[in-house]
Parts: C-alpha cells; sequence; structure tokens
C-alpha cells in the first residue's frame, strides 16, 4: 500500500461508493447487511471465501442485481429500487465480471458498443465503433483487434479486452470480479500497473479476490465479507493472516502433511499416451503422454483454458479422442464407454457439479442413486431401503448438511454439494484411480479440507489421482509431482524434492505462462 | 424422483384458466356460460349411454397421453403419437382380418395387438433415434412423419387394402372383436379396461424400476446421467419405442373395439389431445386416467352443446388448456 | 420425361413457384427472427394460419388487399405477443407453447369463420382481385423483406442486439441494453413477417380454407435449422420448398405414373431427409429455450 494512496484516501472528501445492501436469492441471504465504503483515488480489496456476497453485493453496486432494501451513494445517493445498468454507467461505474461477459458470436467492437451503438444513416457505424475501441484498449496499454470475433479468442485474450472495454468509462468507479484467474502473471502484473495509474489518477478501484498475495500487493484498503456481512475493513497495512482469519471467522484448519511418495516400483495406474483431443479452436491437447501411479497424486497446473478440460474430459469419456490412448491398470480405456471406465475403477469429481455432478432438483437419495445404481438395483427395481442406508452412510462420512436424504441437492450449499459427489464417486468400491478437476472450487474452507482429506485417503488406499486445479495452494498441498499445461502440451514438472524448493511457485508460474 | 404440490396446484390453476377462457369465447359466441356448463355436465353425466361414450373417448387418450409422457420423462417431446398409432392401426388391421375366422379370441386380439404394438414402437423408435444420433428436432420429424405416414397409409389403402368402394379394410374376424363394455349401448369396450391397466403399468416402471430411474435422470440432467455412465442414447431411443408401442395400442383401440377395420382419418387429433392429457396430469401416468376422462367429458360434452356452441369451442379449449399447462409446469425438454 | 421437364420451364410455371414459395420464406424470416433471439418458435403454423384468415376477412371486408396484408401482419404479431407474454414474461415452457398455439389457432379460425360467416360455411371465398403473381404486392413485400432482415440483423441496431440477447442474455443486461424488449421485438416483428406469409396464402389463392397452413410452419423451422439460422440461406431453402410443392402439384396433374398420394408427400419428405442429413455449420443460439434471468 503506498502512502501517497491513503494520504488521498484521508483527504477525499466524498467517497467514490457508499454502499449497505440485503438481498435474499432463494432460501439464503446472499448479502445480509454487508457494507462498503470506497474512497477516490484508491485501490479497495473486497475479500472473502467463495459465497460470502462479495459478486453479489458488486452487482448490486452496478445494478445488474436488485437489492431487497438498502442504500447506495454514488457521489450522490441514488434509488436502489430503480438502479439499473444504464444508471451506473452513466454514474460512471464500469465493472468487469468474473465470468467473461462478452457475447462469443460478435466481433469485439460489436460487444463494446452493445447498448451504446453508435449510428450512421439508420445502421450501426462500426468503423466508429472499431475506432473507439482501439483508443480505448490504447488508453490502458493495450492493442486489440476490433473485427476479431470474441469466441474465437482465448480466454485470457477476452479478459484483457473486456477490462480494455470497462475501464476506459469507468470515471468514478472500476469494480474488478476475480480478474487474475485467468491471466499469466506478466498479465496480472500489467493489469496492477493499470490499477495503480488509475487509482492514482483519482479514479477507485474494488478488486474482489480471494486471493490474500494479491491484496497484500496492491490495495491500499481491505474490507471482508464473511456470510454475507461485513466482519471487519482496515485502512492500513495489514497482515495476510488478520485478514484469513476474518474472513473463515477463527483460526484457519492447519495445512496437513502431504503424504508419503508412493514407491517407484508402484504399478502404474491412469495413464495416457500421445493423447490429442480437439476442441472449440482447434487442437485443444496436442500430443500428452503421461503416468500416475497407484497411491501416487499428479497435479496438473495450467491457466484456465490451456487444454485441462479438454484432457479431463477426454479422460473420462466425454468427450472424443481424435489420437493417443487412455489406459488404467493396463487396461486400454480409449474407446470406452463412460460406464465402462468407471467399472474398470474410474472415478471422475467433475469440473461443473451442476452439469456433470447433480441433478439439481432431485433428492441426495437418487443423487447417490445416480452415481451407484448397480448396488441398489434388484431385479429390475431400485431397493429404496439398501439405497436410503447407503445415502445416510455416505452424507455421514463427509458431513454433507443437511443430513436428509429426502433433501433436494439444489437447496445445499455448493460446499455441501461438492462433499456429496466426492462422498459418491469415491466411495465406489473397486476405484483405482481418481479424475478430480478443480475439486475445492466455489467450496467453503471446512468443506476445502474434508475434501482434500478424502483425496489423500483415496491415494494412500492405492488409487492414482490425477487432480487439475488453477490453485497453486491445492496443488502444493496434495500432489507428490506436478506438471505444467501450456497450450496442450507438458511444458515442464516437478516432483519430489524440487517442489519444496524455494523458487518452485516461480519456475511453475513461468512454464504457466509459456516462458521456458 | 420428488413431485412437488406445486405440480398439483399448477394442473388445477390451468383447468381453471381454460374455465375462464372458455367462459369468455362462449359469451363471444352469443351463449351464455352457466347454461353451457350445465349442458355439457347434464349431456356427459346424466345417462349411462352418455357416461359410455364419455368411457369411450377417454380411451384413445389415455394411451396417446402415455405415449407423450413417457418421453417426456426423458426429455423428448413426442407428437408423433399421431402417425404411430395410424401406421400400428393399418397393420392391425390387415392382421385381425387376415387370421382364420376360427381363431379363438385371446390369439386373434393378441396378435393383432402385438402387431399395432411393433408397428408404433418401430416408427416411435426411428423418430427417437434420429434425434438421438443425428441431431434432429423430434418434433419436427415427427410432424413430417405424421403427414407422411398418412399419405403412405392412403396409398396403400387405394393400392390395395381398402375393400369396396370405401376407404376402408376388410371387417376384421369375429374373434378380434373386443366386446363392449355395455353402458346401454355405447362405444366403451374392453379397451378401456386394457388402458387403465396399462397405465397402472406404465405408472410402476417410472416410479419403480430402474428403467424409469434410467429415462427421469436422463430427462432430468442429460450431461450429469451421462457423466454417471448411464446408457442414456439407448434410454432415450427405447422411451420413444416404448411411446410407439402405447400409441400403437391406441389404434388397436379404434380397429378392435370400434370400427372393426381400419378407415382412413382414423383417430384423428387424438395424438394432440393427448400431449393436452399428458400436460394436465403432470406426466403422472395415474393421473392421466383421470385426464383422458375429463378430455373425453369435453369431447363427448362439444356434442352435447352443439346447440348453444360451435363445436370448434371445444378444440380452442383444448389449446388453452394445454397453454395453460405450458405456463404453470416447468418442464425441461432439451433443444 | 422430358415432356414433362419441358413443360415445367414456363413462365406460369414460374409464376406458380413464386406464389407457392413466398408463404415459406416470409415464415422461415419470422421464425429466424424469433429463434435468433432466443425463444424457440414451433407457433410459425399459427402465425400463418391466422395471418392468412385475417388477411382473408379484411380483404373481403374492406375489397381491398392492402388492408388485407396489414391485417394478416397484425394477426401475426398478436400470435406472436401471446407467445412473448407465455415464453418471456411467465416462463413457460416454449416448445409446448408453440404446440398449443397452433391447435388454438386451428380451433380459433375455424370457430371464427363459422362466427362471421354462419355455420354451414366451410370456406371464405376472396373474389373481385387480380391473383397475377406478378402483380401481387405481397410478393413485392416478401423480396423487400428478405433484404431488410438480412441486412437488419446484421447491420441495424435491434438486429445486433437480437443476435447477442439469443447467445449470451446476461452479456446484454451487462451492457445496459434490456434483455425483454429485445426479444419482444424479434417475437412481434417475427410474428408480423410471417403473419404477411399467411396472406399470401390465402390471398394467393383467392380463399380461405380451414387449416390451410398445412404444416408449412414447421417445414419452415425445419428450413431455418439447416440453414444455421441465416435468414438469407433460411430464404433459399424455402425457395426449394417451394419448388418441390409446385412440382408435386404439377406431377398430380400428370395423371397414370405415380400415385398421386405419395406425390402429395414431395414436401415433407424432402425436409425430412434433408433434416436427417444436415448438420448446420451454425449451431442453434445458444441461450435458445432458456427463460430469462
Amino acid at each position: 500500500m503506498t502512502v501517497a494512496a491513503s494520504e488521498a484516501a484521508a483527504t477525499a472528501v466524498v467517497p467514490a461508493l457508499r454502499v449497505r445492501a440485503t438481498r435474499q436469492i432463494g432460501d439464503c441471504l446472499a448479502v445480509a447487511g454487508a457494507s462498503l465504503e470506497v474512497a477516490a483515488g484508491t485501490v479497495h480489496a473486497l475479500v472473502g471465501e467463495n459465497g460470502a456476497g462479495k459478486s453479489t453485493l458488486m452487482r448490486i453496486v452496478y445494478g445488474l442485481t436488485r437489492a431487497d432494501s438498502g442504500l447506495l451513494e454514488l457521489g450522490a445517493p441514488v434509488d436502489l429500487a430503480h438502479h439499473s445498468v444504464a444508471g451506473a454507467q452513466a454514474l460512471g461505474v464500469g465493472m468487469v465480471h468474473q465470468h467473461g461477459m462478452l457475447v462469443p458470436t460478435l466481433t469485439l467492437a460489436e460487444n463494446a458498443v452493445l447498448g451504446r451503438e453508435p449510428m450512421h444513416h439508420g445502421l450501426v457505424d462500426r468503423a466508429r465503433a472499431a475506432r473507439e475501441l482501439v483508443a480505448a484498449a490504447r488508453r490502458v496499454g493495450q492493442t486489440l483487434d476490433p473485427d476479431a470475433v470474441a469466441g474465437e479468442l482465448t480466454v485470457g485474450e477476452r479478459q484483457r479486452a473486456e477490462i480494455a472495454m470497462v475501464a476506459g468509462r469507468a470515471g468514478r468507479l472500476l469494480i474488478l470480479d476475480e480478474p487474475t484467474a485467468l491471466l499469466t502473471p506478466d498479465e496480472v502484473d500489467a493489469l496492477f500497473d493499470l490499477v495503480r495509474r488509475l487509482a492514482d489518477a483519482g479514479g477507485a478501484v474494488v478488486l474482489v479476490t480471494h486471493k490474500l498475495d494479491e491484496v497484500a500487493r496492491i490495495a491500499d484498503e481491505v474490507t471482508v465479507l464473511r456470510a454475507g456481512r461485513t466482519v471487519a475493513t482496515w485502512s492500513y497495512e495489514v497482515s495476510t493472516d488478520e485478514i484469513a482469519r476474518a474472513m473463515v471467522g477463527g483460526e484457519p484448519p492447519p495445512t496437513p502433511a502431504r503424504p508419503p511418495q508412493p514407491a517407484a516400483e508402484a504399478p502404474v495406474g491412469l495413464a495416457v499416451q500421445g493423447l490429442v483431443v480437439r476442441g472449440p479452436r482447434g487442437l485443444a491437447v496436442d500430443g500428452i503422454a503421461l503416468a500416475v501411479r497407484a497411491g501416487e497424486v499428479v497435479g496438473v497446473a495450467g491457466i484456465e483454458g490451456n487444454g485441462q478440460r479438454e484432457l479431463a474430459l477426454a479422460i473420462a469419456g466425454l468427450t472424443p479422442i481424435t489420437r493417443g490412448t487412455v489406459t488404467l491398470a493396463g487396461r486400454d480405456l480409449t474407446r470406452a464407454s463412460v460406464a465402462a471406465r468407471r467399472d474398470a475403477g474410474l472415478a471422475h469429481l467433475p469440473e461443473d457439479r451442476h452439469r456433470h455432478g447433480l441433478i439439481d432438483g432431485a433428492t441426495l437419495a437418487d443423487n447417490v442413486a445416480l452415481g451407484r445404481l448397480a448396488e441398489v438395483r434388484r431385479h429390475g427395481t431400485i431397493d429404496r431401503a439398501a439405497l436410503d442406508a447407503l445415502t445416510a452412510r455416505l452424507l455421514a462420512e463427509l458431513d454433507v448438511r443437511p443430513p436428509d436424504p429426502a433433501a433436494l441437492a439444489g437447496a445445499l450449499s455448493g460446499g455441501n454439494q461438492q462433499k456429496l459427489v466426492v462422498a459418491r464417486e469415491l466411495d465406489r468400491p473397486g476405484v483405482r484411480a481418481v479424475l478430480a478437476v478443480h475439486p475445492t472450487r466455489g467450496v467453503d474452507l471446512a468443506a476445502v479440507a474434508r475434501i482434500r482429506d478424502r483425496l489423500r485417503a483415496a491415494a494412500a488406499g492405492g488409487a492414482a489421482v490425477l487432480l487439475f486445479a488453477a490453485d497453486l495452494d491445492e496443488l502444493f498441498a496434495l500432489a507428490h509431482r506436478i506438471v505444467v499445461l501450456y497450450r496442450g502440451a507438458i511444458v515442464g514438472q516437478l516432483d519430489g524434492a524440487a517442489l519444496a524448493d524455494a523458487d518452485a511457485r516461480t519456475r511453475l508460474g513461468r512454464w504457466m505462462a509459456g516462458a521456458a | 424422483m420428488t413431485r412437488s404440490v406445486e405440480t398439483v396446484r399448477g394442473a388445477i390453476v390451468a383447468l381453471l384458466v381454460a374455465m375462464a377462457a372458455g367462459s369468455v369465447l362462449v359469451i363471444v359466441a352469443g351463449g351464455s356460460p352457466l347454461e353451457v356448463w350445465r349442458t355439457l355436465l347434464t349431456s356427459t353425466l346424466g345417462d349411462r349411454a352418455s357416461l359410455g361414450q364419455v368411457i369411450f373417448r377417454a380411451t384413445p387418450l389415455v394411451f396417446t397421453g402415455l405415449a407423450v409422457a413417457v418421453p417426456l420423462r426423458a426429455g423428448l417431446f413426442n407428437i408423433g403419437a399421431e402417425g404411430q398409432l395410424t401406421a400400428a392401426a393399418l397393420t392391425c388391421a390387415v392382421v385381425a382380418a387376415l387370421v382364420p375366422s376360427s381363431t379363438p379370441a385371446v390369439l386373434a386380439i393378441g396378435a393383432a395387438v402385438a402387431t399395432a404394438m411393433a408397428t408404433g414402437a418401430a416408427v416411435g423408435a426411428t423418430t427417437g433415434a434420429l434425434r438421438v444420433y443425428r441431431g434432429a428436432h423430434e418434433v419436427i420429424v415427427a410432424i413430417l412423419l405424421n403427414a407422411i405416414i398418412a399419405g403412405v397409409a392412403l396409398w396403400l389403402g387405394n393400392r390395395s387394402l381398402f375393400v369396396g368402394e370405401a376407404t376402408r379394410t376388410a371387417t376384421i374376424v369375429p374373434g378380434a372383436v373386443l366386446p363392449s363394455l355395455g353402458f346401454a349401448g355405447s362405444s366403451a369396450s374392453w379397451s378401456f379396461v386394457g388402458a387403465v391397466i396399462t397405465a397402472g403399468i406404465i405408472f410402476w416402471l417410472l416410479a419403480r424400476t430402474t428403467a424409469g430411474f434410467v429415462w427421469t435422470a436422463t430427462g432430468r440432467n442429460l450431461d450429469a446421467a451421462r457423466a454417471a455412465g448411464l446408457p442414456v442414447d439407448r434410454a432415450r431411443v427405447s422411451s420413444m419405442a416404448l411411446a410407439g408401442a402405447l400409441a400403437g395400442l391406441a389404434g388397436a383401440h379404434f380397429v378392435l373395439g370400434h370400427k372393426h377395420a381400419y378407415e382412413n382419418g382414423l383417430g384423428r387429433g387424438v395424438g394432440f389431445v393427448g400431449i393436452a392429457v399428458a400436460l394436465l396430469a403432470q406426466g403422472n401416468a395415474l393421473a392421466i386416467v383421470g385426464s383422458a376422462l375429463l378430455f373425453g367429458l369435453l369431447a363427448q360434452g362439444g356434442l352435447g352443446v352443439a346447440g348453444l356452441v360451435p363445436k370448434e369451442l371445444v378444440d380452442v379449449l383444448q389449446a388453452v388448456v394445454l397453454l395453460a399447462a405450458a405456463i404453470t409446469m416447468r418442464v425441461r425438454t432439451r433443444r | 420425361m422430358m415432356d414433362f421437364v419441358a413443360t415445367l420451364l414456363t413462365w406460369g410455371v414460374l409464376a406458380q413457384l413464386v406464389r407457392i414459395a413466398v408463404p415459406y420464406v416470409l415464415a422461415a424470416l419470422g421464425g429466424t427472427l424469433t429463434e435468433r433471439s432466443g425463444v424457440i418458435d414451433l407457433a410459425i403454423e399459427a402465425k400463418l394460419l391466422c395471418g392468412a384468415f385475417a388477411a382473408a376477412v379484411a380483404t373481403v371486408e374492406s375489397d381491398s388487399v392492402a388492408v388485407g396484408i396489414v391485417a394478416g401482419a397484425l394477426a401475426g404479431a398478436s400470435v406472436g405477443a401471446v407467445q412473448a407474454v407465455a415464453a418471456i414474461r411467465l416462463g413457460a415452457e416454449q416448445v409446448v407453447t408453440g404446440i398449443a398455439l397452433n391447435l388454438a389457432a386451428v380451433g380459433l379460425t375455424r370457430f371464427l369463420l363459422g362466427a362471421i360467416y354462419g355455420h354451414d360455411e366451410s370456406s371464405l371465398n376472396i373474389v373481385g382481385h387480380d391473383h397475377t403473381v406478378w402483380r401481387s404486392p405481397i410478393v413485392w413485400l416478401a423480396i423487400a423483406l428478405v433484404a431488410l432482415v438480412v441486412i437488419g440483423l446484421e447491420r441495424s441496431r435491434p438486429g445486433l442486439r437480437i443476435r447477442a440477447v439469443g447467445e449470451h442474455p446476461e452479456a446484454v443486461a451487462a451492457a445496459g441494453a434490456s434483455v425483454v424488449r429485445t426479444r419482444w421485438l424479434a417475437l412481434l416483428i417475427g410474428g408480423a413477417v410471417a403473419g404477411v406469409g399467411g396472406a399470401q396464402l390465402s390471398l394467393g389463392v383467392g380463399q380461405f380454407v380451414p387449416e390451410m397452413s398445412g404444416g408449412r410452419g414447421y417445414v419452415a423451422l425445419a428450413a431455418v435449422i439447416m440453414s444455421g439460422w441465416r435468414p438469407g440461406r433460411a430464404a433459399l431453402v424455402c425457395v426449394g420448398f417451394g419448388a418441390a410443392e409446385t412440382l408435386q402439384i404439377r406431377m398430380q396433374n400428370l395423371g397414370g405414373g405415380l400415385p398421386p398420394e405419395l406425390v402429395a408427400l414431395l414436401p415433407y419428405a424432402l425436409a425430412l431427409v434433408l433434416l436427417v442429413a444436415i448438420k448446420p455449420r451454425t449451431s442453434a443460439p445458444s441461450a435458445i429455450g432458456k427463460p430469462w434471468p
């Protein structure tokens, strides 16, 4: 935190933003009176666990989500009941969202002017839209091709384009919601330079994040949300430990020791050889060879969009393989159906639990039956007694709340939903390999600990675990060996002793960015 | 899987909305709603003969309602019941006329019904396969198939199957005739009993069996079902095959229990009303019997009130019920 | 055989082809607008039928084709409005809504035909108007509409928003534009265009007959799908379907040879084969069928 910025914060009279809001979504209070005050000329970090209400609060400020009650001041009071995105934009608020807000079939220029299209003779003035976008990009130090179709760019390129589009217009307040998830370390540096420049020029920036190292690096002020409420706010330098304590509401669970490295003679559990998988823009996976031994945890690191999704889906049998092989304990599963892979001992913890893991509208018991049908079927019918017993056992194993087999899966929190999927899949008899794809994404810290413990237990029990995670912390906590995926190929690997080195993260980061 | 109270409420709301809309239309047509509703009830429930007619009209609707409900579970829309039942009725009538006249009823009816089910299943499975393996939207395919089957049936009939001057096939052998249910000389036949039993079987199939579970999971979340290793493609095609067989039973009803032959234009409209029957019953097989009786009452009552309001009103009413059901239900079918 | 082909290559047949193709083309244009905005359009059939009926009644009562065309457009737009209330405002299941509207249209037009002109009338004749294709305002209007929709969807402001809203409504909302208003606009215009196609159905033959839309709405939707939701291509495919129907009529008049019952199926069979064989290179709008928000 710079001294200049804190002085600017002290002398600013009217804050750039003041908000307090309450908003109920479904059965839970996403935001319960959380408040935030941001001074002009500052970078303000809004921190909290997944589900704490950070995004919802900012969406209320931006007019994208309606607040049930509260107050909002953007220099002057704003009527929350009639607040809209157009209204927020008119007041100089811009927001770059966590999940891309570009229409994939439109060009960047079209995306940039959506909602405020310049006209010429009754038609949209494309030339002017392109010119304005290029100028806006240059003002933030970027070059963009206005005629590029958004869907054909990489996720990182799309994010940078969105930032360029929004930053220029957000005179009063720029909200960045988890902006660094998709950026290489170099791109993160560039983003933070930009953020600093905007703040120094008198604008206000809110950085929504759960990464405490970013907070330490760039933030002038910090506000912590927990369960929809503001629990702490600092405008001076504060330790990340203290922030973490506020986020969790107590001591964060201790990081347990990594399980022992399996013996070098352990049999190969899961292996891929020369794997090539097609993606939406050409070859997503371009010749990968990887072998995971029984009892070993191999972590796959990489910025999202470098082939991880396609690799995981290909191994799971949910996307076709163009070339190469997938084997499990020596059995060739390349052409096998999903059912055959599961029978052979493959367990899949999917990236998107709502899409591939659970049926939101069904009960917990029925969701258990979904993954364990062979065990609860008898003479062509479902043995309800056996299913209920199995469900009760699984719910207890990972402390899923509420432990009610008749509850609807969609009503559970993200962490509980994920615990259910993990319990259901890893408990299957004969599991030899585990494909875990971002297993703790969108999950509260207590559930994160339980899920990681369960994965460690699976490895200790002899399963070969292939773990995909964007978060290096997760990989360091669990993996014996980490490989880095870049543009569909493995560009680097660290194991054993090398992982314990002080420069391990830096080396991984460089590979993730495509450098040597 | 669970069904909430909300869906029962949805059915009631749909009915009320339909009644309100119907009353408005009656007023527009220059009639009195109260008089119309009263005549509707007396002309259908007043005497045994009318009651029998209501049962007669409800019978095919049970089958076509089930023919919509089963694939709906698996996430598919079956509007092809009309074509399925036409094809089935034609083959059923041919078989039932070809067997020797001395064949005992059990065998004659059995063979005819089996033929109808097999034919309907083949058509249904084709529609399903085209959707699952070629991505051709099943609604459009079904509409096109309905038209094509109707044309082919007419051609086959004119070419060789129709007898005499009429567009009607040879009369079926006496052994294949389904006995009447009585009701003072109405057209109700034992096919209604068959319909109720079928509804019970389908209910058990959907609620208790593994196959029913697989269909329900597939319809609720296709990706999750596939990721769990369930045979989703086979399940969707088989749901359409079963639907075709059920529609085929409607065809068998018309041939064996009513006309005793195949006539051109048999069962017109029954497929579409089946959609309304199924949706009003929220896809519940047992409720479909009640829903079918309701629509049978409407159809029969439509004749009774023909003096007061034009009969097209009934068609519009059915469409309104369908629309109301679409609004009040949370049906998730995949594109 | 060659004689038959020779009889096809006349101006008269070309005129017939144009007359028959116009309803398909306009139906597909209207359907494309609706679907591109993210709403499944199975109600094209209802828009055609209501447009045909309204145009016939209006022309008979006002003795003016222009009034008839306007009535057809309004009728189509009205169906679109009901569809919009159900699908956009109430979040109803869109496939069922479409089918329900088609059934309602059949019953309603029959009912109104009897109510207005007496229950003995099974059809409505429109007399005293020139049916010549090249003097028909609808044909020229149709050609203009093809150009308007193709260019408008790509270059105009509502066109941009319609394209956006069918793919990623959240992004449109985040940009400050109204998802609901954009979809309403698409459904109203799409309905009106299809309604004009319906007007051509009845005015083109000088008669309204119940259920005269005859499944063309579904065929038009098939054209929309196989052309990858691109209006220009869909219009071309529809000319092809119009040609199939024209061919089928001509073949009926041949006598002998091919059975008339099967010949009549030509457009449907063609649509089915193409629908199964062709996988469009552009996929359906990503947000189609999902209620907003």
